[in-house]
């Protein structure tokens, strides 16, 4: 299935959850966050969370910044 | 010193804050941090990018025991975003400070106040510790105090400009008006001796990042900035004469040979 990862159409394993896609990105769970379709989901509710055709999901983590780039 | 900076309830032993960008290198940013003497490091929220996988995670650089993170919502324009941001900046490490920025302009980059204050609010309520970026107006620190500021932050020039202090009689104001939560400058300081001017001036802190990440030599600029914060932090504590006019003799005018 096709979902958005960080604004780029991204295939995929059908019901996947957002622990596993973390994992296939190969990305350090402790230093990024995550949002499915605006909504926040909390660390400890990654593997529970299944991602459907179409959401949009946003992984965030920090980057050197200051003030208003 | 055992003179620390306190926000809420926390306990700082450097009153110089660091920004964590425009280093040509986190190498270079590491000895700058350790230069500074500082131990909050201020970082911002953006997308990992997929893409390009090259790219290292700033937080396998900043060892979090030694520096206590300040996420900031660098580069948000709306009060819905800075919140959106700042909610995100929790969950990574579950650290519920946040440096606000709502942006309301974008060449002057000077803050929007309603957005910071209903972002202020918003943020308050989930429980954040906000610390805002505003400008240098009484009426507006002390409506971000009372929707529950941790610390007010206005700007001394613009964001990255290096101007050094352009307001000092609005900073001075501020010192003698504020003195609920800490006032710290943010954004401005171009070298070490406008660090020091502010410190004197009665500032809690000053929190700084293109004025070291920009110079030749950033690490003995953060040197220099550590070295100024605290020589104007003891300046202020210790109490300058008054001006005066005229000359006033410093060696005895009795006994003098004739």
């Amino acid at each position: 299935m096709t979902v958005i990862v960080n604004g780029n159409q991204t295939v995929i394993t059908e019901g996947s959850a957002i622990g596993e896609l973390i994992k296939s990105l190969d990305l350090n769970p402790e230093l990024v966050a995550v949002e499915l379709n605006r909504r926040i989901i909390r660390r400890a509710d990654w593997d529970s969370t299944t991602i459907s055709e179409g959401d949009r999901v946003e992984i965030v983590h920090f980057v050197g910044g200051g003030e208003a780039m | 010193m055992t003179d620390s900076l306190i926000i809420a309830g926390r306990k700082f032993r450097s009153r110089l804050i660091l920004g964590s960008g425009k280093y040509a290198s986190f190498e270079l940013m590491v000895k700058a941090l350790q230069a500074s003497g500082t131990d909050m490091v201020t970082v911002a929220v953006r997308r990992v990018n997929l893409t390009d996988r090259a790219t290292e995670s700033l937080l396998d650089h900043i060892d979090t025991k030694k520096y206590h993170i300040l996420p900031n919502t660098a580069g948000c324009y709306s009060a819905d975003e800075a919140v959106r941001t700042a909610m995100l900046a929790r969950e990574v490490l579950d650290n519920n400070w946040i440096k606000l920025e709502v942006i309301g302009d974008e060449k002057t980059l000077f803050p929007d106040n309603q957005g910071l204050l209903e972002a202020t609010r918003e943020l308050v309520k989930e429980g954040f510790v906000v610390l805002p970026y505003f400008n240098d107006d009484l009426i507006v620190a002390r409506r971000l105090i009372d929707a529950g500021a941790a610390a007010v932050m206005p700007l001394a020039a613009p964001i990255g400009s290096g101007l050094g202090i352009q307001n000092l009689t609005n900073l001075k104001i501020l010192r003698e008006q504020i003195q609920e939560v800490p006032l710290i400058v943010d954004a401005g300081v171009g070298t070490a001796s406008d660090a020091a001017l502010a410190m004197e001036l009665g500032v809690d802190g000053v929190l700084m990042n293109t004025g070291i990440a920009g110079a030749s030599d950033p690490v003995a600029m953060a040197e220099a900035m550590n070295l100024a914060v605290r020589a104007g932090r003891l300046a202020c504590l210790a109490g300058r004469i008054p001006r005066k006019l005229y000359a006033s003799a410093s060696s005895p005018v009795t006994g003098a040979i004739e």
